[in-house]
């Protein structure tokens, strides 16, 4: 594990995986300074760097919850998995738009609390942006001390679709933590949740 | 896949590329004009906020990859593609905030909803919708609440099971 | 072989016309709210229909001179409603 970070050279530091975590968002601001410049060039890297480390010391990030490394597999499976929801559920908040010009009753939706298995914070955070930015879920509420957060669900009429909505989350959220890799992000038994996206991922 | 050495809109490839990107760009935008029909049909601002996630998301991000098929040299296809990633990353943030917002105001019609869990279980920590606290700012960003601080593996500390099950939790 | 970039020409002209009769939609729920947050959601749309506007025009021309002005809206946009959004609730409460 020592010696890993190509960025940590010289006396061995103790904290080698903490070295290459702060360095993360420095090379991501990089790139974006980079990108933004639209050409590659050492002119604008070492402007970038510059500008990256002057914003991370003004405004210092909190630090990131994870140990480890995405899994790319997990990763790829999780992407592809959002990808067709997202898809899917723009077509149908496109159908539902439509159909409610027809004269008849307006479209019912549901407020729905729909608890996490996992206790990390930063699973919440993801899995909430995740849900946001699906046309149909909106993520209202999200209190991470209850491991809980509600969503505003168009067109759940029914308790079949409420439980087909917690289902959508419980999938998702595990999508999640098998992309985050245990280590990043913790799922543990509350006494309230069932557990059932630990158990899927648990194997 | 940029071949500059041929005049624009000659080769058979360029061709396809337009072709392809064309159709790209028109779905992205039946998207955007079935959105903005929604938000004129849907009833209440929390249901016509699912149809403005539309064209903020796919409808954004399929006209993205038309126009960079269209433009295809490397800085505009670059900087389309950052342009796609704010999009993801900020979207969601503005649908949450105004989504809070109009939950504890009036801004869901609460006769369309068929079950709404979080009325029925105000929090203790949280001035629910009725309280008017005209001076109060507004409770800090939820944001950065949400974005994790560090305090993994602490968050079952209160009464789990003992709220949960109360409102109508029919589900498994 | 010259008939084809043409009509994908015509194409993204109709795709222009259509982005500003969904825009006019927009304005409708604009002025008509009722209440804050309509009008910021509505604000919203109309600035990414406005977005993909400009890409489309871009596409359409060839001229990409206005693709960092697509970057920059799209983070000032970002910013305008979420800030807006903080204020708006008073007025809302009606």
């Amino acid at each position: 594990m020592t010696g890993a970070g190509d960025r940590a050279q010289g006396p061995v530091p103790p904290d080698t995986a903490g070295l290459l975590r702060r360095a993360a968002p420095v090379a991501w601001l990089v790139l974006v300074w980079v990108l933004l410049w639209g050409t590659f060039s050492w002119a604008n890297v070492l402007g970038g760097l510059v500008v990256a480390l002057v914003v991370l010391t003004v405004f210092p990030l909190p630090p990131a919850p994870g140990r480890g490394w995405l899994r790319p597999l997990a990763t790829l499976r999780a992407v592809g998995r959002f990808g067709t929801d997202l898809v899917v559920s723009s077509l149908q908040v496109a159908w539902q738009s439509l159909e409610a010009l027809r004269p008849g009753p307006p479209i019912r939706s549901s407020v729905i609390a729909v608890p996490l298995a996992s206790s990390s914070e930063f699973v919440m955070a993801v899995v909430t942006e995740l849900l946001s930015l699906t046309p149909g879920s909106v993520v209202i509420e999200v209190r991470p001390e209850e491991r809980t957060l509600w969503a505003h669900v168009l067109g759940a009429d029914d308790d079949a679709a409420v439980a087909a909505f917690r289902e959508q989350v419980a999938r998702l959220e595990a999508d999640v933590v098998a992309a985050l890799g245990r280590p990043a992000a913790p799922v543990t038994y509350a006494p309230g949740t069932d557990g059932h996206a630990a158990h899927r991922e648990g194997s | 896949m940029s071949a500059p050495t041929a005049p624009p809109g000659e080769s058979g490839l360029e061709v396809a590329l337009d072709a392809v990107g064309t159709v790209s760009i028109v779905v992205g935008v039946l998207l955007a004009l079935v959105a903005s029909v929604g938000l004129l049909s849907l009833p209440d601002v929390l249901s016509r906020m699912h149809a403005a996630t539309k064209p903020q998301v796919l409808g954004l991000l399929l006209v993205v990859i038309g126009g960079a098929l269209h433009l295809r040299t490397s800085v505009d296809v670059w900087m389309l593609v950052l342009v796609g990633a704010f999009q993801l990353v900020t979207a969601p943030v503005t649908a949450h905030v105004v989504g809070r917002l109009a939950h504890r105001g009036d801004g869901v019609r609460r006769d369309l909803l068929h079950v709404d869990e979080l009325t029925d279980r105000p929090d203790t920590t949280d001035p629910g919708p009725d309280e008017p606290e005209p001076d109060e700012p507004e409770p800090e960003e939820p944001e950065p609440a949400t974005r994790g601080r560090g305090r993994d593996g602490t968050g079952h500390a209160d009464g789990d099971g003992t709220g949960r099950r109360r409102g109508r939790d029919g589900a498994p | 072989m010259t008939g084809l970039p043409a009509l994908l020409d015509g194409v993204l002209v109709v795709c222009l016309v259509l982005l500003g009769l969904s825009a006019v939609l927009v304005v409708v729920r604009l002025l008509r709210g009722p209440s804050g947050l309509d009008r910021l959601v509505a604000l919203d749309v109309l600035v990414a229909e406005f977005l993909v506007g400009l890409v489309v025009y871009a596409a359409l021309t060839g001229n990409s001179a206005l693709v960092p002005v697509v970057v920059a809206i799209s983070l000032v946009g970002f910013l305008g409603s979420t800030t807006v959004a903080r204020f708006v609730r008073r007025g809302t409460d009606r």
